[in-house]
């Protein structure tokens, strides 16, 4: 403080003495601001309340759904019987049809609840047999409800799970049934059917795959000699001959793989296992086919721990069958966090750059304001514009002309003229970029005056000042914007249905063949397949689960990714903003 | 005495007729405007070279602005204009085909506030090395040393050179940036107030290391404290109103000044 400071602080004290005209001391309700302090607490609580709540309820039913639960079996008083899963239950009003076809004494339970009945929705499963997985069942129609010891709960490879029991196993021709058939030995064969079942699996998708994939470039090779050459030029013969020397080393190494596949599936085909249902309807399939079964209602609680933890292994290493409803989610995993990844090492750059332009090189005048604006409001474009824009100009203008280019030879078959990883991490880039400029221009900003004079001062040029003073000094706050981004981004799924989202990707963007990373190759996501599992599935009941695991994993995915973003952050942060007063 | 309006000023009393012989920054009737409003009018001064100049005057008179003008960080400031001009050991400051780079590596600037760079120290002080290229560690350890010496404040960091920076104390970063000032041998040396947030005991060591400066370098500073600008420094320009009033011999300006304005402001009854 200097010396005239100190004078003014003097002189100015006498002033604030209290006047006449002051009347009250006690300030006013609304000038103390309180109802407004309720206001905002409430509406700060009730935010809470959602959110938590939203999460609460997600996170219960994605932790819950692989728990193993008892298999009721239900007999009604009709005769019929009915085994399943019990799913949940609900109160329900009984219509007045409905209400005529019941028994006297049925009819006084329900009047005396207020005209409701409860019915219970039981997983009965076996779709094979009866073209449904589920079943409703009202109280009113139960006679008793029993859990019997040898009801399996048998999850299958196709046509979803069955519910009954195992009644024989059929191996090389004998027949092993009643005392015989331990649940040792069942475990033991069902180990190893399941061996050959990976085995098939492997050389059919594995190797036969690749062989596959080697003689489309092959013939890829001949295609693009005839488009150089012309169609008969001795090249092209050259070509040809050679080709046709690769393609027979294939052919030779696809035979033996079919011939190997074809020995491990006729020795699979020798043991079958023959179920049956609650109503004695019987089913008889190879063992390799069943992915887990266990006997539902003998479980210890070790047991019911390892059915769990292996059903969460198989939901995060596998990939889906079933359309999606069931086994694992692996592809879209992986999907997800490639393409933001992507995204983010495209719209860093790129925002960070635009921003710099905007807040330090262009002249702040009337036309930046108007691009500034113009940033801000592309934030508000819904996002399946984007999706459109994406798809009209990525896919099929730019990919387009790359196809033209350097793919003419797979032509019409569109290479980067499709939706792809590439597309959709662009796309979102795009989406995401307003929330980078704006978060990085704010940050720049912030950077102090003072420090940029420091830097000026010692004779550095601007561009030294912003790379060595001025962007890790911004760096948080950069971070920051890119976290949001981050969010946003893997987080989006409309405008990915456009550009290279499907349901079901045959190959994952990285493998083994050169280049090894296909950014033209369409993917899977958590957030579509959240879309596409819970609405578009034959059975939307059957999906449900699925769905709230999914959701659980996309939030979570979105959190490690953020966590990590925000740790490095802070990481930066105590390096740039330790301050001394 | 306090009913002085700004055109009651004619022209500045010299107490030396300002010759160009030995200095090294020649002002010329120089103007400045920050937008409309006039903040420096018509201030001629030459600053002799190897000796300490003060310039006093009370809050808003226009010293920063004339010390920011002098190696044109000014430029920062949009709608600013000025008129007359400054040479550089008889080099134009203001024109259109000035090196502003090669000018601030010639000449180093202490801030009235602080401001470290959220580096390590060692970065911190070398910085000015580090924008011209030099890469050798060994010239830029023996550099820092040097220029943390120089500053005084080489016993307190020397264990800790790749601290962060601004983790020092208020007064320790204030050191830090002088030697972040001398460590490239500058010819001139600008002080904003180097020791207005600093206790009595870095302010001396402050000014001890000033005494040792003078001769080797140009210091221009500016300062609040009469004590220490009739301590520190050769000659004293007194501001007033964005005018230079009065410009001599520090000794003659505390003692014997030849206007009334100069002799009231330095014995503090008014300002
Ligand atoms: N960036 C600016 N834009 C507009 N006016 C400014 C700016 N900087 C300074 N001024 C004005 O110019 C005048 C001189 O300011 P200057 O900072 O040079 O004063 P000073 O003598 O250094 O004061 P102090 O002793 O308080 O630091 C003041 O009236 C101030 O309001
Ligand atoms: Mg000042």
């Amino acid at each position: 403080m200097n010396p005239g400071d100190m004078m003014e602080a003097v002189a100015v004290k006498p002033a604030t003495r209290v006047t006449e005209t002051r009347r009250s001391y006690e300030s006013s309700l609304s000038a103390r601001g309180e109802p407004f302090l309720w206001g905002f607490g409430g509406a700060l609580a009730f935010g809470v309340l959602l959110v938590v709540g939203f999460l609460v309820l997600v996170t219960w039913n994605g932790i819950t759904t692989f728990w193993p639960k008892p298999i009721h079996v239900v007999t009604l008083i009709s005769g019929d019987l009915v085994a399943g899963e019990p799913t949940r239950s609900e109160p329900f009003k009984v219509g007045p049809e409905r209400m005529a076809s019941l028994s006297e004494a049925a009819k006084a339970k329900i009047a005396n609840d207020g005209g409701f009945a409860h019915r219970v929705l039981l997983r009965t499963g076996n779709f094979d047999l009866y073209n449904d997985d589920f079943r409703w069942v009202e109280d009113y129609k139960i006679e008793k409800t029993e859990k019997p010891v040898g009801m399996f709960f048998i999850e299958r490879q196709e046509w979803g799970a069955f519910v009954g029991g195992i009644k024989a196993l059929s191996k090389d021709g004998a027949t092993i049934a009643g005392e015989e058939l331990s649940l040792d030995l069942l475990h033991k064969e069902h180990q190893a059917a399941r061996r050959r079942f990976d085995a098939i699996h492997d050389i059919e998708k594995g190797a036969i795959g690749d062989v596959n994939y080697e003689m489309n470039q092959e013939r890829l090779k001949i295609r693009k000699a005839v488009l150089k050459y012309g169609d008969n030029a001795p090249e092209v013969r050259v070509v040809e001959a050679e080709v046709e020397r690769e393609a027979s080393a294939l052919r030779g190494r696809f035979d033996a793989l079919a011939a190997k596949a074809q020995e491990i599936k006729g020795e699979d085909a020798k043991v079958q296992v023959v179920l049956n249902d609650i109503n004695g309807t019987e089913k008889t399939m190879p063992l390799s086919l069943i992915v887990r079964f266990y006997p539902a209602n003998e479980l210890s609680g070790l047991d019911k721990i390892g059915i769990y933890l292996s059903r969460w292994g198989e939901f995060l290493v596998d990939d889906p069958r079933e359309a999606n409803t069931e086994g694992g989610v692996l592809p879209a995993i992986f999907g997800t966090f490639a393409m933001t990844l992507l995204m983010v090492l495209v719209v860093a750059p790129f925002g960070v750059v635009t921003a710099l332009y905007l807040r330090e090189y262009a002249k702040q005048g009337k036309l930046v304001s108007v691009v500034r604006i113009s940033v801000n409001n592309l934030a508000g474009v819904p996002s399946i514009v984007y999706g459109v824009f994406g798809l009209g100009f990525f896919a099929y203008i730019v990919g387009g002309g790359i196809d033209a280019l350097f793919y003419p030879e797979r032509l019409p078959n569109p290479t980067f003229g499709t939706g792809g990883l590439l597309w959709a991490a662009l796309t979102l880039a795009l989406l995401t970029v307003p929330v980078v400029i704006v978060a990085t221009e704010e940050a720049l900003a912030a950077v102090p005056k003072s420090m940029r004079e420091g830097s000026l001062a010692c004779g550095a040029s601007k561009w030294q000042t912003i790379r060595n003073i001025v962007l890790p000094r911004a760096m948080p706050g950069i971070m920051t914007g890119l976290i949001l981004a981050m969010a946003r981004g893997a987080g989006e799924v409309a405008p990915l249905m456009l550009v290279g989202v499907v349901k079901l990707a045959p190959e994952l963007p990285i493998d083994g063949f050169w280049p090894f990373v296909h950014l033209e190759r369409s993917f899977m996501h958590l957030g579509f397949h959240i879309f596409d599992v819970g609405f578009q599935s034959r059975n939307s009941e059957a999906g449900k689960p699925m769905v709230f695991v999914t959701t659980l994993l996309l939030i979570a995915l979105i959190a490690v990714m953020n966590a990590t973003a925000v740790v490095i952050r802070n990481r930066l942060k105590r390096k740039f903003m330790v301050g001394h007063f | 005495m306090n009913h002085l309006s700004k055109d009651d000023f004619e022209s500045t009393v010299y107490h030396v007729t300002q010759s160009q012989d030995g200095a090294v920054i020649e002002i010329e009737d120089f103007n400045l405007w920050y937008g409309p409003s006039q903040a420096l009018y018509n201030v001629g001064m030459n600053i002799e070279k190897g000796l300490v100049t003060a310039l006093i005057g009370p809050s808003g008179c226009g010293k920063s602005t004339l010390l920011r003008s002098l190696n044109r960080m000014n430029d920062l400031i949009e709608n600013l204009s000025i008129t007359g001009g400054m040479r550089l050991e008889g080099l134009p400051i203001y024109g259109p085909k000035v090196d502003v780079i090669g000018l601030r590596k010639r000449m180093g600037m202490v801030f009235q506030k602080p401001n470290p760079f959220p580096k390590s120290i060692f970065e911190n002080v070398i910085y000015p090395l580090r924008v011209d290229g030099v890469r050798d560690r060994e010239v830029l350890a023996e550099a820092c040393e040097r220029a943390l010496k120089g500053s005084a404040l080489w016993e307190e960091v020397k264990d800790r050179l790749d601290d962060n920076a601004l983790g020092l104390s208020g007064g320790q970063q204030q050191r830090l940036c002088i030697a972040r000032a001398i460590v490239s041998d500058p010819e001139v040396l600008l002080m904003d107030e180097p020791c207005s947030a600093l206790d009595p005991i870095a302010t001396s060591k402050i000014e001890e290391l000033i005494d040792e400066l003078k001769g080797h370098y140009t210091i221009v500073i500016v300062t609040h404290n009469m004590q220490q600008a009739a301590r520190v420094s050769q000659n004293t320009a007194f501001m007033y109103l964005g005018r230079l009033i009065e410009y001599g011999d520090t000794e003659e300006i505390f003692t014997s000044p030849k206007l009334s304005r100069t002799q009231d402001y330095v014995t503090g009854r008014f300002g």
